[in-house]
């Protein structure tokens, strides 16, 4: 038995009213991958945010080689050897490749001063080492996202951090770009590195962790090594109760075409993309992250402006120049980005309910408050929306409740179509259920939805019909009659049926 | 063209070699290297105030405070010179710098521990420090014939055949060049502007990085105090008033981006050389000094029309992308 | 929250009673501050009470502040125009011209209401049109506006206004009441009106906290920041009636640095520099202070450039302290 690299005790970490961390204990081991697992809200990233640094625990010890330290800023955490690789906001775009990995610890001239050559090199050597494929003096904003990911690692194997913290690394890259990541993840274990993964994905736990770590609320709730644990138990520690995946049950009374798209296609994101969503339907959209799936919605939406192609609703054409527009013709767009398109931080839970609203709850363009509280407390009852009041800022409410809103602020509108973008991602499973029941009433009730999900159960378990895309092209549209899910992976991913192992 | 995207700083030399070139056949004089010498020596002080400006911009602040500051120091040691002669210059311009550092910081202070927008701040100290100049010079004006010889003197001192105050310059824009490619902290000065987030993960204090834009900007806010009144021969409460918006200008026609982190050294000294360009070019070609405004103005519009020409994000390219799979 | 309580509650309207958070606003400390305002004013001098002061006092802020309550909606659609003096420039130097070649009063105003609605108009396109950031694209067009004014101008300065064009600035509507003020207090009104009981001032506000949200909640956010930069062009035209009419002449440089204190009334009646937040009952409060001080100041034979330093230090003053307090408070309890 090898002893743990880090060592994290009792540690504690409270906000105004909640309590984020509760005696918290976490090892890590060098040469071995840790999964730190737990839904949204468990303590996951402030737990991160304590090991880099940025926020300092209230009570409790860190413990790096037996030898206790504290990390009072991020410099510190640098400085000690831990450090952290982010979904997409960790590098810096206008940088070059080799900045990217030196920013900070930058090798110096005898004068004090940046010694660019040495940087260059040694910054292509260690991009090398990893069979990368990039240049050190690339800017890096002309990189993708998977080679931002590879640079992350770059920086964090140029700075000789013994503790590399990978956090849901995975979320936007391609199943391809994943396994080059696995790849690269063994490299860091070769190099006796204690590596922390933090992912949703179970697949990907077992795929590369050596060792487990399960919060709840707050708390470590188990741990152990990964290759003894089994499936079911590790989730039923993760959410404290048994998972009901069962998807509402619901009888298909399919109507005519409602919305039409005929070969809809865009200079960058999409090319001829046809399909109908018939009345009644739930219609999937699957395909990986960056197949253009968002980009089709948008431009039906009227956010972006399709370079060729027609949209009918009804039969009757449009040409949405604004979303605006798209609203007044019935279709309505539930973002993937929630914070930053979805919901308006800042303004009450009525307001942003009302706000596509307001031409129907005011008189002559004069705001009527009592109007706006009753289109809101109907619509957020519907969708069982947990608030103190109605006045209170959307901010402050958790993931699941600020998607109520703004699903709730598009049923307020009446819409006859209305597309769901990533609907669950990022929000607890009660939350989840209650969103996938709702689904069931909306289209019972004579909507049509689209549904564009990367997450298979969901999809299979929600979709009449099942679209795929690849690369910004609609491979096929699949009914979901006993269809299997190695189809739809095959049919996103490009391989074809012969050739799969 | 995809390389005048890139190398934003190659239009506006181009630009500049065509105005001087379609001002060189009406007035080949314009051409002569005296002349040119003489622009760049008009334009020195402009240059050192776009530089401080510049690495502010940077890190996404602004600073309009930065010509009351001038006009505060140059009060300052306009006055010392009046009334203790027997300072020496030199020293007359470190007390100018720190002066100015102590004004930079103020505004650094305010942005850094209070987290008050800069824009919000500078506006507040850009009234205050410029009534501060008249409280301390009592609204009295410091002439030619207060000053000694040496205070007038020494930006005018030629030395290798050029003045003291283009030499200032020069070695400003060297040291520029210097402190943001090649130290660290110039570094952090970018890293904060173009992703202020991230640069906390790296270790960087944002804050305080923009403390340090706010302090540098002072500074040379400070050391272009003494240059004015030197150059100028004159200390007044009015001296400078709104110039800050011909150094934002020369910054913006640069191409230093006002979202922050875009931007060169070489950006900003041509910023402040073209407009330099055009006020020295209109008597010349027989236009009425009073174009110089507005042709400014138009320069700054397209300056930003083109460069967020280059900044805008350009999606995910995802045709483009299989295609290249392929 | 806790999630596993009984479901389909009520969820009320609002916790805290209205009345509760107007005595806690920022309204207030600007208001308690203009009162003590007031009384030490009276106690300072004695011609400060004396109504025909008073009135004259009003003319230190009814221009600016005309400008100010389009720019607060500007400001919290997320927006700024830097380059409202520069209207007002352009705006008197056409009037001047237009005045110089025979045309009578109405003429010359709605020559000034049109020139200040097209350069709003100009910056709009630039800011919504072309996509540029409005802090920079109006520090062109502050040079740009005031540039063709000093073309048409030069150096020289234009004063032979009609008669009656005098009454904008210099006329009073009944006893001690200005036109200006009349202009000011309708303004006021107009512009509560629109920002908080419109649906026009909500979306403004939607816009303000989150742009993209806004747009992709069906708002038209483009098409509400070009109106906005018209609102803001036609204020300007209006000041520029006003403060011509008021001076009774146009030179290029009138109204200099008028941006800078039109904006510092608005950041100092709390609207939020970065968008999303304030009020125009702020805004009006902010005005009454800077008019306030700059007139206390006065009958003190305190000249006008110090006063600005209480202007500047009042701007900092006011919003640091809340922070500060805020600091503080958080720094005890940890």
């Amino acid at each position: 038995m090898t002893t743990p690299l880090l060592t994290l005790s009792g540690i504690s970490k409270s906000f105004p009213g909640v309590r984020a961390l509760h005696e918290v204990s976490l090892e890590l081991y060098p040469g071995e991958v840790t999964a730190l697992i737990g839904e949204n809200g468990a303590g996951k990233s402030t737990l991160v945010k304590i090991l880099t640094g940025i926020y300092q625990p209230d009570a409790g010890t860190i413990e790096i080689a037996g030898k206790p330290v504290s990390l009072p800023s991020a410099h510190a955490a640098f400085a000690a050897g831990i450090t952290a690789i982010h979904q997409e906001t960790v590098l810096f775009d206008e940088l070059t490749v080799a900045e990217n990995i030196y920013l900070g610890h930058a090798p110096r001239t005898r004068f004090g001063t940046i010694d660019w050559k040495t940087m260059r090199r040694a910054a292509q050597k260690v991009l090398d080492g990893m069979d990368a494929g990039i240049s050190a003096e690339a800017r890096l904003r002309d990189l993708g996202i998977a080679k931002r990911h590879l640079v992350a690692v770059a920086r964090a194997m140029s700075i000789e951090a013994r503790i590399v913290i990978m956090d849901e690394p995975t979320a936007a890259l391609s199943q391809k770009e994943i396994e080059e990541l696995y790849v690269l993840i063994e490299l860091l274990k070769k190099e006796g590195k204690a590596v922390l993964f933090i992912s949703h994905k179970f697949d990907e736990i077992y795929r590369i962790a050596d060792r487990y770590a399960v919060f709840r609320d707050g708390e470590m709730v188990g741990k152990g090594f990964i290759r003894d644990a089994r499936h079911g138990e590790v989730v039923r520690l993760m959410v404290g109760r048994p998972v009901d995946t069962i998807f509402p049950e619901r009888t298909a009374e399919i109507g005519p075409p409602v919305l039409e798209v005929e070969g809809l296609s865009h200079p960058t994101e999409f090319d001829d993309i046809s399909f109908a969503l018939r009345r009644g339907e739930i219609l999937g959209f699957y395909g990986l992250v960056g197949a253009g799936r968002s980009e089709v919605m948008q431009a039906i939406f009227g956010m972006t402006r399709p370079s060729a192609g027609e949209i009918r609703i009804d039969g009757r054409p449009i040409a949405p120049r604004s979303p605006a527009d798209a609203v007044e013709a019935g279709i309505v767009y539930v973002p993937e980005e929630r914070g930053r398109q979805g919901i308006v931080i800042g303004l009450p839970i009525f307001q942003n309910v009302s706000l596509p609203s307001l031409r129907r709850t005011s008189k002559s363009g004069v705001l009527r408050l009592a109007e706006e509280f009753s289109l809101a407390r109907e619509f957020t009852q519907r969708l069982d929306l947990r608030a103190a009041s109605l006045s209170q800022d959307v901010g402050t409410l958790s993931g699941g409740n600020q998607q109520k809103i703004v699903i709730a602020k598009w049923l307020a509108t009446a819409p006859r179509v209305i597309i769901l973008d990533e609907p669950t991602k990022g929000i607890d499973i009660g939350s989840k259920a209650a969103v996938h029941g709702f689904m069931a009433e909306l289209v019972a009730a004579g909507l049509s939805v689209i549904m564009v999900s990367s997450e298979l159960p969901e999809i299979l378990g929600m979709s009449d019909r099942v679209a795929v895309m690849r690369e910004g092209r609609l491979i096929g549209i699949f009914d979901n009659h006993g269809l299997s899910a190695e189809t739809l992976v095959r049919a996103a991913a490009g391989i074809a049926d012969e050739a799969a192992a | 063209m995809k390389l005048l995207v890139k190398y934003r700083e190659l239009l506006l030399v181009l630009a500049i070699l065509v105005v001087t070139a379609a001002i060189a056949v009406r007035s080949p004089g314009f051409v002569a290297p005296g002349n040119l010498l003489s622009i760049f020596n008009d334009t020195a002080i402009l240059i050192v105030l776009a530089l401080g400006q510049m690495v502010v911009i940077l890190t996404r602040s602004i600073d309009l405070s930065i010509a009351a500051n001038l006009t505060l120091t140059g009060m300052i040691v306009g006055m010392l010179n009046a009334f203790h002669p027997e300072i020496p210059v030199g020293a007359l311009i470190v007390i100018g710098m720190l002066a100015g550092l102590g004004l930079g910081a103020f505004n650094g202070i305010l942005v850094w521990k209070l987290d008050i927008p800069p824009i919000v701040v500078t506006l507040g100290t850009l009234t205050i420090y410029r009534g501060m100049a008249f409280v301390v010079s009592g609204g009295k004006w410091v002439n030619a014939d207060q000053m000694s010889p040496d205070f007038i003197g020494l930006t005018r001192h030629l030395l290798f055949g050029l003045p003291v105050l283009s030499w200032i310059a020069i070695a400003a824009i060297i040291v520029f060049y210097a402190l943001l490619t090649r130290t660290p902290v110039g570094r952090a000065l970018y890293a904060v502007g173009v992703n202020p987030v991230a640069s906390v993960y790296a270790g960087i204090d944002v804050g305080r990085a923009r403390f340090i834009a706010f302090c540098i900007s002072g500074v040379m806010g400070g050391l272009a105090g003494y240059l004015w009144v030197s150059r100028y021969v004159i200390a007044s409460v009015e001296i400078a008033n709104g110039y800050e918006l011909n150094v934002i200008a020369a910054c913006v026609i640069g191409g230093i981006s006002i979202a922050g982190g875009i931007g060169s050294v070489g950006g900003a000294v041509l910023g402040a050389l073209f407009l330099g360009l055009i006020n020295n070019a209109l008597p010349v070609i027989n236009i009425s000094p009073f174009w110089q405004m507005a042709i400014s103005g138009a320069a700054i519009i397209l300056a930003v029309i083109f460069n967020a020409r280059g900044e805008r994000p350009q999606g995910r390219l995802i045709l483009k992308r299989a295609e290249k799979a392929q | 929250m806790n999630e596993s309580a009984p479901a389909a509650r009520i969820i009320p309207d609002r916790l805290d009673h209205p009345v509760r958070a107007a005595i806690f606003s920022w309204e207030m400390l600007l208001f308690l501050v203009a009162v003590a305002i007031f009384v030490v004013n009276s106690f300072a001098s004695p011609y400060f009470l004396d109504p025909y002061s008073l009135s004259d006092a009003t003319f230190n802020f009814t221009e600016k502040a005309l400008i100010a309550f389009a720019m607060a909606l500007l400001i919290i659609a997320g927006e700024i125009d830097l380059s409202v003096a520069s209207i007002i420039a352009l705006a008197s130097t056409l009037m001047a011209i237009a005045a110089g070649a025979g045309i009578p009063t109405p003429g010359l105003v709605a020559i000034g209401v049109l020139v200040g609605i097209a350069c709003g108009a100009f910056n709009g396109w630039l800011v919504t049109g072309l996509k540029l950031p409005s802090i920079v694209v109006t520090i062109g067009t502050m040079s740009l506006f005031r540039g063709i004014a000093y073309i048409i101008l030069g150096d020289q300065g234009f004063n032979s206004y009609p008669e009656d064009f005098a009454f904008f600035g210099q006329g009073y509507v009944f006893w001690v009441v200005s036109f200006e003020f009349v202009a000011f207090l309708v303004a006021a009104v107009v512009f509560w009106f629109v920002l908080h009981r419109t649906n026009f001032g909500r979306r403004i506000f939607a816009i303000g906290n989150n742009p993209v949200a806004a747009q992709f909640s069906g708002v038209r956010v483009a098409r509400i920041k070009f109106v906005l930069f018209c609102l803001t062009g036609l204020m300007s035209g209006i000041a520029s009636i006003c403060l011509t009419s008021r001076v009774g002449s146009t030179r290029p440089d009138i109204a200099q640095g008028y941006e800078l204190e039109a904006i510092t009334m608005v950041v100092l009646g709390g609207v939020n520099i970065l968008g999303g937040s304030g009020s125009i009952i702020g805004v009006v409060l902010a005005a009454f202070i800077i008019g306030l001080v700059t007139f206390g100041l006065g009958l003190l034979n305190v000249p006008g450039i110090v006063m600005s330093i209480f202007t500047g230090l009042l701007l900092i003053v006011v919003i640091a302290l809340p922070i500060l307090y805020g600091k503080l408070r958080q720094g005890r309890q940890a």
